[in-house]
This record gives C-alpha cells, sequence and structure tokens, in this order.
C-alpha cells in the first residue's frame, strides 16, 4: 500500500526500462533482412507503408511485445508465490503449476481441440487445480514453505509424465504441434492470439497492484497481518488465484516458460536491495530476461530453438545453485 | 471502572480443544492490565481472542458496546493495536520499512501515504528510542532493538489500546526491564494496556490491574497489592512462597520457598 518507493528501487526500474527498450530496439533490427538502430525506429515511425514498416510492425514487434508482457506476467507471478511460500524455490514452475497449466492446455488441444480461449482456460483450469492438490497435500495444520515446494516437486514429476503419456496417445500432427509448444516457444504467437493474452495480463497486474499493500502485510506474519487489519485468507485466495491465472495466461500462449518466475524476482531484489521482492521491478526483470533469453533462442545458437529450451538450461544451473544455497540453510 | 474492551461468556479453543468456557473479562480504560497464570492456563489465548486472532466458539469480544467482529476490519485495526509473540520480517527491511508497515490500517486504495503517516512512524521510533536505527536493517540489530522496533510498528498503528503477548520472552533481565520502562511510559501517556508476562514479579511491579488464570478461568482480578498473595500462588502455581514488599517499589515480591528452602 505504501507508495514511497525507495529511491535506488526507481532507478533500477528505470535502468531495466532503458534495457527492455534497447533489447527490444535490437531484436525488431535482427535477423535475415538486418536493419540498423535508426532504420528500425524511421520504420516504426514511417507512414508510407514501405517494407521495413510491414517487417518490424506486423512480422517482429509481435514477438518482442510478447517476450515482453510474457516475461513481465512469469516474472510477477514468480514474486506473489516466492512471498507467500517465503522461499525463493516457491515458484509456480518449480511447484507444478506451469506443469498443470501445460497438462490442463494439453487434455483440451488433444480430447477437444480447440481455440485459444479453450485452450487458455483449460491452461488456467489445470494450474488452479494443480495448484488446489498441491495446497491441500502439502497442508498440515497450515502450509510450511519447504514442505509445499518438495510437494509441488513431486507433482510436477508426476505431471510430466501424465504430459507425455497424452503426447504419446495423441494423433502425431497433434503430438507434434503440442510438442513444439510444450518446449515453451513464443515464436508463433501472432497478433490474433497475443492480444486476449495482453489484455489478461494487464488485468491480472492490476489485480496485483491492488493487492500489493496485503502482500506486504502477509510478509509480516499472519498474526501482525490481522492485528494490522487484513482479511488474511481471502487476500491470500485471491492473490493464489492471480498468480496461478498469470503463469496459466502465459502457459496457454507459449508453453511452459522455466526460469523466468524462478529467477527474475531474486535477481530485481538483489538490484534493487528492497524489503522482500520488489513486484515492479520483477516484472522488469522478466521482461528483460525473456526478451534476451528469447533473442538467443533465435539468433545466437547455430539453429533456431523453443525460447523455453534457453531458459530450462539456465533455470537449471540457477536451481542447482538453489538447492544447494537452500540445503546448508536448512539444518 | 470503565471498560471500553470486554469478553462477554467466551468459549475458546483449538479445534476440538475447550480451553475456556463462559470466560468474561474486562479490560479497565487506561490501565495496565496484565493476565498471568501458569503454562497452559489460557492466558494468550484470551489475549488472542481480544486481538480477534481466534474466533470465539460462543460470547463475543465487545468494544465499544458492539462485538468486535461486526467492525470492519481496519476499523478494529485503528483502535487495537498488537504486539504478537513472534512476527516474520522480510529479507532486507530496514526499520523504518518495517514501522511504516503499522501504518496498513489508516490507508486504502485512495488514500495512501500522508504526512499524518510519516508523524506517526517518527512519533513510533521516538517513543522506542529506535529513530537512530532507522536506516539500518532489521536483521543487523540486537534481540532487545528488534523487539522495541516491533513495539514501534505496533505504535505507529496509533491505537488508543494496545495488546501485548508475552513481549519480554527471550529477552535479557536489562532488555526486560527496558521494555516494560517502555509501556508503563505508554501507560502513563494515557494509553490501555493489556500483556501477558511469565514473571509475575514484573506483573505485580507494572500492572495496575491484574487478572490471575488457571485451568481456563479467571480466578481473581484486581490491583496486585489486593490480588497478590501467598494463598492465591499457592491456589494458582502450586508453588508455596513469601509474599513480601517490594523495597523499590512497594508492590507485592514472591519470595518462592521450595526445595532445600521449603519449611
Amino acid at each position: 500500500m505504501r507508495t514511497r518507493v525507495g529511491r535506488r528501487e526507481r532507478v533500477v526500474a528505470v535502468v531495466l526500462a532503458a534495457v527492455i527498450v534497447v533489447l527490444a530496439v535490437v531484436a525488431l533490427g535482427t535477423g535475415d533482412y538486418p536493419l540498423s538502430i535508426p532504420e528500425v525506429v524511421s520504420a516504426v515511425f514511417a507512414t508510407d507503408g514501405r517494407f521495413e514498416t510491414t517487417l518490424v510492425l506486423e512480422w517482429r514487434l509481435p514477438r518482442v511485445l510478447v517476450a515482453i508482457v510474457f516475461g513481465a506476467a512469469l516474472a510477477l507471478s514468480g514474486a506473489v508465490f516466492q512471498s507467500l511460500t517465503r522461499n525463493p524455490l516457491g515458484s509456480p514452475d518449480i511447484i507444478g503449476f506451469a506443469t498443470g497449466s501445460y497438462t490442463g492446455a494439453l487434455l483440451v488441444l488433444t480430447l477437444v481441440g480447440g481455440s485459444y480461449l479453450s485452450v487458455a482456460g483449460g491452461a488456467i483450469v489445470g494450474g488452479l487445480l494443480t495448484a488446489l492438490v498441491v495446497y491441500l497435500l502439502a497442508y498440515r495444520r497450515g502450509i510450511q514453505g519447504f514442505r509445499l515446494i518438495i510437494v509441488g516437486i513431486a507433482v510436477t514429476a508426476m505431471l510430466h509424465s501424465v504430459n507425455t503419456w497424452l503426447l504419446l496417445r495423441a494423433q502425431v500432427e497433434v503430438a507434434m504441434a503440442a510438442s513444439i509448444w510444450g518446449a515453451g516457444s513464443i515464436s508463433l504467437v501472432t497478433w490474433a492470439d497475443a492480444l486476449p493474452a495482453f489484455v489478461a495480463v494487464g488485468v491480472l497486474a492490476l489485480a496485483v497492484a491492488a493487492l500489493s499493500g496485503g502482500l506486504r502485510q502477509l510478509e509480516l506474519g499472519d498474526d501482525a497481518a490481522k492485528a494490522h487489519g487484513l482479511r488474511v485468507e481471502p487476500t491470500r485466495l485471491a492473490l493464489l488465484v492471480v498468480g496461478v491465472a498469470l503463469t496459466a495466461v502465459v502457459t496457454a500462449s507459449s508453453g511452459p516458460i522455466a526460469f523466468v518466475a524462478l529467477a527474475a524476482p531474486q535477481i530485481a531484489a538483489r538490484l534493487g536491495r528492497s524489503a522482500g521482492l520488489p513486484l515492479l521491478s520483477s516484472a522488469l526483470t522478466g521482461a528483460a530476461l525473456l526478451l534476451a533469453a528469447d533473442f538467443a533462442a533465435q539468433h545466437l545458437v547455430p539453429t533456431a530453438v523453443p525460447v523455453g529450451v534457453v531458459t530450462v538450461v539456465l533455470g537449471g544451473l540457477y536451481l542447482i545453485a538453489l538447492l544447494i544455497g537452500q540445503a546448508r540453510k536448512t539444518p | 471502572m470503565t471498560a471500553r474492551l470486554h469478553a462477554d461468556g467466551l468459549t475458546l479453543g483449538y479445534d476440538q480443544r475447550v480451553i475456556s468456557r463462559d470466560l468474561d473479562a474486562d479490560i479497565p480504560d487506561g490501565a495496565f492490565t496484565v493476565i498471568v497464570g501458569p503454562n497452559a492456563c489460557g492466558k494468550s489465548t484470551l489475549l488472542r481472542a481480544f486481538a480477534r486472532l481466534l474466533r470465539p466458539a460462543t460470547g463475543h469480544v465487545v468494544l465499544d458496546g458492539k462485538a468486535i467482529d461486526r467492525y470492519k476490519p481496519k476499523e478494529v485495526a485503528r483502535l487495537i493495536g498488537l504486539l504478537p509473540q513472534s512476527s516474520v520480517a522480510p529479507d532486507g527491511i530496514t526499520v523504518a520499512d518495517l514501522v511504516a508497515r503499522g501504518r496498513f490500517p489508516h490507508q486504502n486504495l485512495i488514500r495512501q501515504w500522508t504526512p499524518a503517516d510519516e508523524a506517526a512512524i517518527r512519533a513510533a521510533m521516538d517513543a522506542t528510542n529506535v529513530a537512530e536505527l532507522s536506516t539500518r536493517l532489521l536483521d543487523e540489530l540486537s534481540g532487545g532493538q528488534r523487539q522495541r522496533v516491533w513495539v514501534a510498528m505496533a505504535l505507529a498503528q496509533e491505537t488508543p489500546i494496545l495488546l501485548l503477548d508475552e513481549p519480554t520472552t527471550f529477552l535479557d533481565i536489562a532488555h526486560q526491564i527496558d521494555l516494560l520502562d517502555l509501556f508503563a511510559g505508554l501507560h502513563r501517556a494515557g494509553n490501555t494496556i493489556v500483556a501477558v508476562l511469565h514473571d509475575l514479579n514484573h506483573a505485580a511491579r507494572y500492572a495496575s490491574h491484574l487478572i490471575v488464570m488457571k485451568d481456563g478461568a479467571i480466578v481473581a482480578t484486581g490491583a496486585p497489592r489486593d490480588v497478590v498473595t501467598a494463598e492465591l500462588v499457592d491456589d494458582v502455581f502450586g508453588l508455596s512462597c513469601l509474599v513480601i514488599d517490594d523495597p523499590v517499589s512497594h508492590t507485592p515480591l514472591v519470595i518462592p520457598k521450595s526445595g532445600q528452602w521449603k519449611d
């Protein structure tokens, strides 16, 4: 609820925004038909309908915007869950919600077949159901962060095998499409798919902003939060739902993209030296991370790969480091 | 004696286990009330009910003539503050930031940060003597300093009634007295204080009103001078003792008689 954001946090946010703009311009200019930075800028503002404008605005811009918006959404979701679980491992890509969203989407895709909206619906329901199952399995007189994570990792492993089974059963064409998508790719997202997702992420981001005061109170423990007049359980439930929905919306469009939700909030917290996990700079860090990862996936490896492959490799290394740190802390 | 805050026929417990049945209690306005009793007598449970952390199975906690659960949560939070038994803080939080979080009940989506918030935070940090630590990280402070910061957060709430759940546990004796002096100052300044304390001698010295509990029931209430007697201590704690006049504060002082000193 507090608006007196620290000076350092504001500087970090401005720098991150600048990094995103630079990365975006470079990405818009890179490809089989390379453009220099001034050419990109003039193409964006040109009104004479030249080829460069079509190339930049119609072909390359959707992918860049998708990377920015989805990266921000994943990072926000990660920041919310890591705050709620008080644990840097309590991230939706680790505790199964992203995998569960993918399962939900796969079920819709292989059984019903479908439009973006029904797949997105399947992803959201799958994510929420997984969240519910993980929550119930981990519940023992309240939720303790580390137990939630262990249960979440176990559920993720089981869901992975369910997903594989679904793919094996599916028709070859469906399975092929679903597999590419399952690696986490934003290359196939068009304006038509992206717009509903952008609206959904925008609405959810506003919801997170409205709930952020409550999230800061929950960081103090339930007793203090309640003493300060927070409706603790409804607030926590709303944050859970919004957090799952952010991951699910992204997963529905692009398939599961790991690592961003896990790492972005922690990187942002270290950059800003903030109390807890900063929401705005987490979102900006996530946007920059996914944009950079997608650039690497397209241009820095010999053949273009889905961005999810890049983030999984980075995320695996980061996760190992985190687990070692956690194991040292837990006696 | 008036009491804005009182308990009316409370049945309190966790899950199926009932701790208190049909409990009535008054919190006198402007008093320093201390709730004492042996371990597991239900004193913290009663305080948690007053702080609406525990919903009574029957009965009501009443504030200004209205059941406390019929207020909006933030309305109560502007009248009753709480220092919980244990709190957690996010990593990397500074003292001033933590104290500022006590302003939550005075803020909403539209009314956010105001000069009144700033003034309340400054006053809370001055009262608890943590103003010079305001930019320090909470993790860097000693246990005693940290507890003062938590008190400052509760004070920043600017409530006329302040509840303290075992505020001196885990502190060394100097820090305990230090903190109790702070609460006594708040009491003199007109606040209503309610504390759960373990140490009967601290309670007798600082309380203006005692609530003595045993097995979930209130067995005595009143000024320490009238309440703390050798018979009561024997009855409630099962400890034979001598009660003498404290040479410093002239309040009752409990001297245990046990083991080789038993008569």
